[in-house]
């Protein structure tokens, strides 16, 4: 298994682990993959009332490479406006973790993990942007897709 | 990353084993001073090769109860198999043209019956039970009067578990089929006395059983006689079974691994049952762990298992101390879920999560201790990462999750 220096410290040190309480405002969750499939990612976003991205946390059950890859767009998001989250592909995750062709799966869950976590906040929070009136998030739901 | 070379412990003794020294030692003479050619028949180079390949072929029949005659060298289990099916069908197909093996055999059994399917042959894949075993009455329901040849390994390469090859030789004697059985895990694990098992080829590995790589056997019954047709053809080595320069060396290492497999074999097994038995008692009271395949019909060497919810690539990367693997050696390099428990029957999470540990000669106490604490500590840590864990933690379904397949 050739698997890179950065897939290996994302493996071991995993960035953002974890999910948020399920009545904290402004979280929005995506849940993509499959467990038949090996691969099953759940990011969770938390936007502030400027669009803004103040926090990520993921679960990941999967092989090396798609627990790295969750970890990296999990600091990638942090910061970023919703919009601009909109905008990370797979092909530069794949390319910031040097992984294998037989991995490049990985980064595209990633990316679909991002989209629906996205697409999960504009249903709960509509044009609000997470104003004082939005629903509490669900901590789980059923996988996006 | 900054890794000094130390090997992890090596728990993957079906994948191969390492040579055993006293082994090693006895074949060094014959790729230097002793280097003739066993057929060589003008000079003493050649026939004290020939008498040390020999020597070698008594001793592999010693370990399996069988006449010396009745052992052929090949370069492998693998061109045993080829060579026992290929040979077999081919030349009993005025008989019929219908074969039988199971699902979960080796790939070098089930990619041969794709050939023979290609050539005009018709096979039948027989699902194992639940726990891996053959049901004999599935069995005889699978029989059909044109069936010519049977294989069904000795003891399952991914979860050890031992067929009842003394109940399907009965079957298949009584009705003139050929049987033929992979018994490349089953050396030195298991009994085998082909004096009483009514099996006609049985294909061996030397490098299971602790001998060098590139050598194997098989064996073909003399009485009642088995014809086979040769796959490779050449000088008419082998009596014709098997053309090619013997390697002498190679054949020396099998015989004296075998010879040792035969004088050790009932201790050892004992020793590594209590291995087993300890590494099994270590992950046991853990939640969500499952043993695939029997426990009772099983060798002792191997424990199965599946940690739910944490995915078997990663967690091979999680305990990279330990040497294990996901499946089989041949395809732990793909993405796919093991054939052989999704033969089970197990869901796709469970065949997704297992790891294979294999024991053998020197694997110690301290190994096994070691591999517990290890696997202990990181299957905690994947789980805390795995979405599938705190979905089952908060009592939800996974079954009845739509899933979006991808």
């Amino acid at each position: 298994m050739a698997y890179s220096n950065k897939v290996i410290d994302h493996y071991e040190n995993p960035r953002n682990v974890g999910s948020f309480g399920k009545d904290e405002q402004g979280v929005a969750t995506g849940m993509v993959g499959a467990p038949a499939c090996g691969d099953v990612m759940k990011l969770q976003i938390k936007v502030n009332k400027d669009g803004v991205i103040e926090d990520a946390k993921f679960k990941t059950y999967g092989c090396g490479s798609a627990i790295a890859s969750s970890s990296l767009v999990t600091e990638w998001v942090k910061g970023k406006t919703v919009e601009e989250a909109a905008t990370i592909k797979n092909t530069q995750i794949a390319e910031e973790l040097a992984l294998p062709p037989v991995k490049i799966h990985c980064s595209i869950l990633a990316e679909d993990a991002i989209k629906a976590a996205l697409a999960d906040y504009r249903k709960k929070y509509g044009n609000e942007a997470g104003e004082g009136a939005a629903q509490p998030a669900q901590a789980h739901q059923q996988a996006a897709d | 990353m900054n890794q000094t070379k130390k090997y992890p412990i090596y728990l993957d003794y079906s994948a191969t084993t390492p040579v055993d020294p006293r082994v090693a030692q006895v074949m060094i003479p014959w790729l230097t001073e002793q280097f003739g050619n066993p057929a060589s028949r003008s000079h003493a180079y050649g026939w004290e090769a020939e008498e040390a390949v020999e020597n070698a072929r008594a001793e592999v029949a010693k370990l399996v109860n069988c006449d010396p005659k009745e052992i052929v060298w090949t370069s492998g289990a693998t061109e045993s198999n080829n060579l026992a099916l290929k040979g077999a069908a081919n030349f009993y197909k005025g008989k019929g043209r219908h074969l039988i093996t199971m699902k979960t055999e080796h790939k070098a059994v089930l990619d041969t019956m794709r050939d023979l399917e290609r050539v005009g042959f018709e096979v039948t894949y027989l699902d194992p039970e639940p726990d891996g075993l053959l049901d004999l009455e599935k069995f005889k329901a699978a029989l059909r009067p044109d069936t010519s040849v049977v294989s069904i390994m000795f003891v399952n390469n991914e979860i050890g578990v031992i067929q009842p090859i003394a109940e399907i030789g009965e079957i298949t004697r009584a009705r003139g089929i050929i049987f033929h059985v992979d018994a490349a895990q089953a050396t030195g694990k298991v009994e085998i006395d082909l004096a009483k098992l009514k099996v006609d080829l049985m294909s061996f590995s030397a490098h299971k059983t602790y001998g060098p790589k590139g050598i194997g056997a098989l064996f073909v019954r003399r009485k009642p006689r088995v014809r086979l047709e040769a796959q490779m053809h050449g000088g008419g080595h082998e009596k014709g079974f098997r053309s090619g320069t013997l390697p002498t060396h190679q054949i020396v290492g099998m015989g004296e691994a075998f010879r040792i497999a035969r004088e050790e074999m009932k201790a050892e097994n004992e020793r590594i049952r209590r291995l087993r038995d300890r590494l099994l008692a270590g992950l046991q009271d853990m939640e969500e762990v499952y043993v695939n395949g029997d426990l009772e019909h099983r060798v002792p060497h191997n424990l199965n298992v599946s940690f739910n919810f944490v995915e078997g690539e990663s967690l091979i990367m999680g305990i990279k101390e330990l040497a294990v693997s996901s499946g089989s050696a041949c395809t732990s390099a793909s993405l796919e879920p093991s054939y052989v428990l999704r033969a089970l029957g197990r869901n796709d999470e469970l065949a997704h999560s297992s790891i294979r540990f294999t024991l053998g000669r020197f694997t110690t106490e301290q190994d096994v201790d070691y591999a517990v604490k290890l696997l202990r500590e990181r299957i905690g840590k994947l789980r805390e990462m795995s979405p599938l864990w705190e979905m089952y933690k908060d009592g939800i379904d996974l079954n009845s999750v739509q899933w979006a397949a991808h």
